[in-house]
């Protein structure tokens, strides 16, 4: 009998917070932790890459304070799923609007379950360019960083939002493995997208 | 063995070969402290006082080296010579720059033989900047942060540096390996050899191993001792 539930990640460092949203969301149905990290180290990135979870919970603590606000864009580097905050500690309204959602440890458990439905919603929602080959438009984005291009640049270029720019960025990177400049520029000129005179080869 | 927070680390009564045995990468560990084989059933303890390296040091080092989470306990740190800590962050350069990365070089040379001129270029000069970018890292290290852990020693604080900065130029240099590494992997032409590849590979793991170690024992061994310096000497 197969049941259909939403496979959940948990990066929390507390092992009792852990234990308690598994037992929490457990009784409910519906949601099921399928894996904890402790920490986002280089052992627990790959794990969150491979495990393919419809949604990640996070304790925003794991990341110091200076790097917070990048915590987002590294998960995004690993999986595409919405991400939720779990307040543990008093946050900005900045630092709040870069996760999916969040949920409080004092909330109840069905209102838990609740905010996690509606973000994996308003998530799915979103536009999402899928499939693990880069799509025309993140290969005429790729070309653009190749040749040295800024976000802001291409943006002009493309006729779009530098914020759209960055999406597509993080989904090539997340696609391709490849994070550098240098590297995506070789990556571009390994697969013939772009003209190696354009770029002093 | 002993234990400390629960976990088992290496203490300095264990047999030298014993470590050696359980982390056989240890042995990188020995050469860039100069200490040579041939030990025969001495401890830890013996080796480090026949060879006047400093023991809490080189445990230090050990067990970063070995445990993942491991977090240097304060009685460990507390007698520890940043000295010692020091020569040793920099013969690892000496080795990455001398040894890993010219053997390195020459394996992925020999990987895109068969390619053409142009394919060659490419992956020529993504290594050439990469090495460039790790020697530059290095070199700061090299020039401000070691100078100025060795100067502590003499109690003459150096005004104008802290190791709080070292702690913000400490950049990652890990992500060109890492994309090196996928390049290699994904991404090269048929034409390369499987065999060649691998070796490229097996490289490629080792040094990003080892300079993932590098970086945490700078950043659980070396900051915190110097921290202490430094508050003990303001």
């Amino acid at each position: 009998m197969k049941q259909n539930f939403k496979k959940v990640l948990l990066i929390v460092p507390s092992k009792i917070v852990a234990r308690g949203i598994e037992a929490v969301l457990g009784e409910l149905g519906e949601f099921r932790v399928e894996g904890i990290l402790s920490d986002l180290s280089h052992a627990s990135a790959t794990r969150l890459h491979n495990m393919d979870a419809d949604v990640i919970i996070i304790d925003p603590v794991v990341f110091d304070y200076v790097s917070r606000m990048n915590v987002r864009a590294r998960i995004s580097e690993y999986s595409s799923a919405p991400v939720i905050a779990l307040k543990t500690a008093p946050m900005s309204d900045e630092q709040i609007r870069q996760f999916d959602g969040t949920i409080s440890m004092y909330d109840e458990p069905v209102a838990m379950v609740r905010k996690l439905r509606e973000s994996l919603a308003s998530h799915e929602d979103a536009p999402e360019t899928e499939g693990p080959e880069l799509s025309a438009r993140e290969k005429e984005i790729l070309v653009c960083v190749a040749k040295g291009m800024l976000n802001k640049e291409i943006a002009d270029v493309c006729n779009l939002s530098i914020h759209t720019v960055i999406t597509h960025r993080k989904n090539i990177t997340r696609k391709t493995g490849i994070k550098t400049v240098a590297g995506l520029t070789v990556y571009a000129l390994l697969n013939n997208l772009v003209d190696p005179d354009s770029i002093g080869l | 063995m002993t234990k400390e927070n629960g976990k088992i680390v290496f203490s300095e009564s264990m047999k030298l070969a014993d470590l050696i045995d359980m982390n056989w990468h240890l042995l990188n560990v020995l050469s860039r402290l100069d200490i040579g084989l041939g030990f025969r059933e001495n401890t830890i303890s013996e080796v480090c006082a026949e060879q006047g390296i400093n023991l809490n040091a080189f445990l230090l080092i050990c067990n970063v080296y070995t445990y993942d989470d491991y977090v240097p306990s304060a009685e460990l740190l507390s007698g520890a010579d940043p000295a010692t800590i020091v020569d040793y962050l920099h013969n690892s350069h000496a080795f990455y720059l001398d040894k890993a990365f010219t053997s390195l070089e020459e394996s992925i040379a020999a990987m895109v033989e068969p390619c053409d001129d142009l394919q060659k270029k490419i992956v020529a000069r993504f290594f050439a900047d990469y090495r460039a970018q790790v020697e530059n890292h290095f070199a700061y290290e090299e020039n401000v942060v070691f100078p100025y852990v060795r100067s502590l020693k003499d109690s003459t604080s150096r005004e104008g540096y802290t190791i709080e900065q070292f702690e913000e130029n400490h950049s990652n240099i890990d992500e060109t390996l890492h994309d090196l590494k996928n390049i290699v992997m994904k991404y090269l032409p048929d034409t390369c050899d499987t065999v060649q590849r691998n070796e490229v590979l097996y490289r490629i793991f080792r040094l990003e191993e080892d300079l993932a170690k590098h970086t945490i024992v700078e950043d659980t061994v070396l900051i915190p001792l110097v921290n202490r310096i430094e508050d003990s000497v303001k």
